[in-house]
């Protein structure tokens, strides 16, 4: 600290406290990277499976399937979302 | 057999280069024989951070390629007889470092020293991956500062299930964190995280506080790791993270901000 920030207070005042904000910052996305971790790997090949098998019937998006998976305490939730399209389906 | 640590960290320029020279230095010199290798293949830095630059001819890959021998690529410490440094090699292709050639290499050396010290490059590419992957232990690196400590916790998780102990059901990884380059007075004026803030989030046995320091600059301005240089607070804190990963019970040092007298608080310095 030199002569001049001896007298000039606001600097250090404006800078206290950003240690705080990086705590925070750091443990909702710690958590979040945490739970991303859980997921079992197969995941990405699933998705591309399931949507192989369901266009075999369906004429659907390549985006139009997505797989979650969750984890609490007790128990484990793998979500399967496929939107259908619009019009009459189609079958090939 | 010997002990294998993996210095990693996730992030580059956080001091992994420079804990793997003191720290194998610091167990060399407590009387364990010690290698350190250099997985950073392509930018290899080791051999300058401990002063043997010039006397590279033969490097880790030779050694996997069986181009080399084992004797004929570790080089010898000139400062500490038990001490050996294998030099990364400065190919390009970083696919060189093939599994069972590690294997095969750790397995040799296993047979003849206490610790083998790998010093993993950044990232979690391949040469990373090798670095951890036959760990006993390992020391990560951390800075106090967000992305740091972000990249630090995703190591964490690759520890846990990308190692050969994780794969084969072993016991995992026991794991350490350094914090480096802690400046007590920025987290005293509350700008950087404190070693208890880190701690909370990564939750691992603290094994040193490196504080940041001048010191480790000039010692690898002359390739001398800086565990050497025991006058300095960075020498002194790695000197006592070796005596505490040894098992002694050695209280943390450099945590408060050392009283300034009225004169330097009121022109800096």
């Amino acid at each position: 600290m030199g002569l001049l920030d001896y007298f000039r207070a606001t600097q250090p005042i404006a800078n206290a406290g950003s240690a705080t904000v990086a705590k925070e910052r750091l443990q909702i996305l710690v958590a979040h990277d945490r739970a991303a971790r859980g997921c079992p790997s197969y995941l990405p090949q699933l998705q591309t499976e399931i949507l192989a098998v369901i266009r075999k019937y369906i004429d659907i998006d390549m985006n139009a399937v997505t797989v979650s998976y969750e984890q609490s305490d007790a128990h484990e939730v793998l979500e399967l979302n496929i939107i259908l399209p619009d019009g009459p389906t189609s079958s090939r | 057999m010997a002990k294998i640590i993996v210095i990693t960290s996730g992030k580059g320029g956080v001091g992994k280069t420079t804990t793997s020279a003191s720290l194998a230095m610091g167990l060399a010199q407590k009387g364990k024989r010690t290698v350190v290798i250099d997985f950073d293949v392509g930018l290899r830095n080791l051999d300058l951070i401990m002063g043997c630059e010039r006397r590279v001819v033969y490097d880790f890959v030779n050694v996997i390629n069986n181009e080399a021998n084992l004797s004929q690529a570790l080089i010898r410490d000139k400062r500490c007889d038990l001490l050996y440094v294998l030099p990364a090699s400065q190919t390009r292709d970083k696919d060189a470092l093939t599994k069972e050639g590690v294997a095969r290499v750790l397995e040799e050396l296993s047979a003849n020293y206490d610790f083998i010290i790998c010093d993993s490059p950044a990232g979690i590419e391949h040469g990373a991956t090798m670095a951890m992957y036959f760990a006993d232990d390992a020391v990560v690196v951390t800075n106090p500062e967000v992305s740091s400590v972000r990249d630090s916790d995703r190591m964490l998780g690759i520890l846990s299930s990308k190692s050969r102990r994780a794969e084969m059901n072993e016991e995992p990884i026991r794991e350490f964190l350094l914090l480096t380059r802690y400046d007590p007075s920025r987290v005293q004026s509350g700008e950087m995280l404190s070693v208890d803030d880190v701690q909370e989030i990564l939750a691992l046995k603290l094994l040193g506080i490196i504080p940041e320091s001048k010191a480790v600059l000039t010692a690898s301005n002359s390739g001398t790791p800086v565990i050497l240089d025991r006058e300095s607070d960075a020498g002194q804190a790695y000197s006592d993270m070796v005596a505490r990963y040894l098992g002694d019970e050695v209280p943390h040092r450099f945590l408060h901000t050392e009283k300034k007298g009225f004169l330097s608080r009121l022109f800096g310095g």
